[in-house]
């Protein structure tokens, strides 16, 4: 497997578990199926959640990590699975820090593509996680300051 | 109209060029034909039966003169001449080459133009009544709304992957021209009692093959609040939509599923916990969009043209297209005027590149270069002067547009069935020429009076039959084409699904079928002011079975 972020391939020491086999643990790995909501008692000590994408195309995982910010979860998320280039700059968006693929996608789908996509559209129409403000923001921003 | 600013021109240029490169990356293998599709279907790109068809995307019908050329030029450069007008307002090319794909894109770039989410299971195009800004029934023009949606759902990063197509409508009127109770979301401008402007919220209407009516989910929604509680049902939908049946998928099976009461309480929940003034749009951004759906300066004019009466005595072919294609204007002298793109035996809703650039002509002319395409299929100019609807009509008839029948019996709507389409159980464009061929006669046309008939050619429903007053399905019944007809079918506020009026019936049997129940209704209705609709909701269907009976035994019986 491989972790991206926003800046390239990246590594990290914390190995995420399924929430049965967590303990006292602070890394979890989530199905997404889960409710963000059941993550709360949780989620102060958490370093790490990990959220499963088993296709590209079930776009579940979005909604939860969107879900997560929303309530506070300030640790890293990672989206795990099924992933494609194309969904990169959502995911970040949505409050994703990076993402885990396999190798093999990794070989077919290299770094170089992942970057391109995350510049290929400028700018968006919605506030993101990652700190973008929306073009109907930036609009206002505008006005104010020719005002 | 909506004019893009530098921002929204940034994103449609940007989209066109990733798109590119995404088919650049399909060629060379780094993308797979499994998630290469949903990337070219989000822009439009579908594979048909014969070929590619690109949907290009008219967001609430609204078109210039400028973009219709642009796209006759199109239909002329990359296709064979020619433009299908759909049921969800847009325009579909139907032998476009994956090759020039791009550089399609690009020239509709080049006038405020593009394929973003008119496919996919994505927020798509949103639609609006096409009399938006005319009619004397209406709170306010649904326009800057449908614009406001249209931004905030362009390439949304946590609603680009959904369960299923999700399609959102909104009308600013007391009748219902957007159909919005068959749509997943319909939104209906209402005033409250201390007069302030919002909307009804329904969610879960549809076609297809669960035909469902939408239930209202909030009677009254603050304008400024439209956005994020948008929001919140998209979050409930695409976290609990089910992803295990496609054909299970819509936001109508969950609400069905899970009950409205449950549904609206998931919503209010979801609703409760969003960052409201992160996703809400400010004010004066809503102002500013609705500044662009300023209404054009009209002239003040007497409500009766002299010249318009005179030409309507004077022409009895005139004063015919005038009694059927004219709709009312709020403002006096004014009128708008429904071109009929359905010649009797001609495709439903296929213009040629000479039409479009005719039209294109006479909204510059005449309309305040504002043109609308209706989910009826037909265009609309619609801020005409009365005197000049004499002049736009003799036009009309050297592009051979003048067709007397808006809502009228041949006024089809019709999927492009076994013809064109990869999913069809049967062809539906014959059906309509046969049965259109069948009442050509304007006169007869007009005695029958407003009757809109629907066809699709399978279950997926693209030709709305569930809503057409007369419904006609198209199925394949162990080889042969079969069709079901449903009567009392409606789109609009007193929104209803058609009921089957008996055991399906041959091809060739339909427009015998159809006849015979048109001639029921002329003879059972009340009155020549009482419609077809209206027959049926009074009388209900039994006087009409016999219609589907061969006439022979018809005959044996009596």
């Amino acid at each position: 497997m491989k972790l991206l972020d926003r800046h390239g391939w990246t590594t990290s020491d914390l190995v995420p578990v399924p929430i049965e086999a967590l303990g006292d643990g602070v890394a979890v790995l989530l199905p997404n199926t889960t409710h963000a909501a059941d993550l709360l008692p949780l989620q102060d000590r958490l370093q790490l959640v990990a959220i499963d994408f088993p296709k590209f195309s079930d776009g579940r995982g979005f909604s939860i990590a969107r879900a997560l910010r929303a309530q506070g979860y300030e640790g890293r998320l990672r989206a795990t699975g099924a992933l494609i280039p194309d969904q990169f700059a959502f995911a970040l968006q949505v409050g994703f820090d990076e993402i885990e693929i396999t190798d093999e996608q990794a070989a077919r789908q290299p770094l170089g593509q992942w970057l391109q996509a995350l510049t290929a559209i400028h700018d968006s129409y919605q506030n993101g996680e990652d700190g973008n403000a929306s073009i109907l923001t930036r609009r206002r921003y505008a006005a104010e300051a020719a005002a | 109209m909506y004019r893009y600013d530098e921002f929204d021109a940034a994103v449609v240029r940007d989209r066109v060029a990733q798109f590119r490169e995404q088919v650049a990356r399909r060629l060379d293998g780094s993308l797979t034909e499994e998630e290469f599709t949903p990337l070219r279907l989000m822009n439009g790109l579908y594979l048909q039966l014969h070929a590619y068809m690109l949907r290009i995307a008219v967001p609430y019908g609204t078109l210039n003169s400028r973009q219709l050329r642009q796209l006759a030029m199109i239909a002329d450069r990359w296709d064979r001449g020619y433009g299908h007008f759909t049921t969800r307002q847009n325009l579909q090319l139907n032998w476009p080459k994956l090759a020039d794909v791009p550089d399609i894109l690009d020239a509709l770039a080049e006038v405020e133009m593009h394929c973003i989410q008119t496919s996919g299971n994505c927020i798509r195009n949103v639609t609006a009544d096409h009399f938006a800004g005319v009619a004397a029934d209406e709170i306010e023009d649904p326009r800057p709304t449908a614009e406001l949606i249209r931004q905030w759902s362009t390439l949304h990063p946590e609603f680009s992957f959904l369960p299923r197509k999700f399609k959102i409508a909104v009308t600013g009127a007391a009748r219902d021209r957007a159909a919005v109770a068959v749509h997943d979301i319909g939104l209906r401008i209402v005033r409250n009692e201390a007069g302030e402007v919002g909307y009804r919220v329904l969610v879960g209407g549809g076609l297809g093959r669960t035909p469902m009516i939408g239930k209202v989910i909030r009677d009254f929604l603050p304008r400024t609040e439209l956005l994020a509680f948008l929001e919140a049902i998209m979050r409930v939908y695409n976290l609990e939509g089910r992803r295990d049946n496609k054909y299970k998928a819509r936001i109508k099976i969950l609400v069905h599923e899970i009950g409205t009461d449950a549904f609206i309480a998931r919503v209010e929940e979801e609703y409760a916990k969003l960052d409201g003034p992160g996703v809400n749009a400010d004010p004066a951004e809503v102002a500013r969009i609705a500044a662009y759906f300023a209404p054009p300066a009209y002239e003040t004019l007497p409500a009766v043209s002299q010249g318009f009466e005179a030409a309507k005595a004077r022409d009895p072919d005139f004063a015919r297209f005038a009694a059927t294609n004219l709709f009312p204007h709020k403002i006096p002298g004014y009128t708008a005027i429904t071109v009929s793109v359905k010649p009797i035996g001609a495709p439903p809703g296929d213009a040629s590149s000479d039409q479009m650039r005719a039209l294109a002509d006479l909204a510059e002319r005449y309309s305040a270069d504002e043109l609308r395409i209706t989910h009826v299929q037909n265009v609309v100019l619609p801020h005409v002067k009365l005197d000049d609807v004499h002049a736009l009509w003799s036009a009309l008839v050297e592009a051979g547009l003048e067709t007397p029948n808006a809502g009228l019996i041949t006024d089809i709507i019709a999927c492009p069935g076994m013809d064109y389409c990869a999913l069809a159980t049967a062809r539906s464009i014959p059906i309509a020429q046969a049965i259109a061929t069948r009442f050509a006669d304007a006169e007869r046309q007009a005695l029958i009076g407003e009757l809109g008939i629907k066809i699709s050619g399978c279950i997926n429903a693209c030709g709305h039959h569930h809503v057409g007053v007369i419904g006609i399905l198209g199925l394949d019944k162990a080889g042969v084409e079969n069709y079901q007809i449903t009567l009392g079918g409606d789109p609009g506020e007193q929104a209803a699904l058609g009921q089957r009026l008996g055991p399906g019936i041959d091809a060739e049997a339909v427009p015998e079928a159809i006849e015979r129940i048109v001639d029921t209704y002329l003879e059972i209705r009340s009155g020549a002011d009482e419609a077809f609709i209206d027959t049926v909701r009074r009388v209900g269907l039994d006087p009409f079975r016999p219609a589907l009976q061969p006439r022979e035994s018809i005959l044996e019986a009596a």
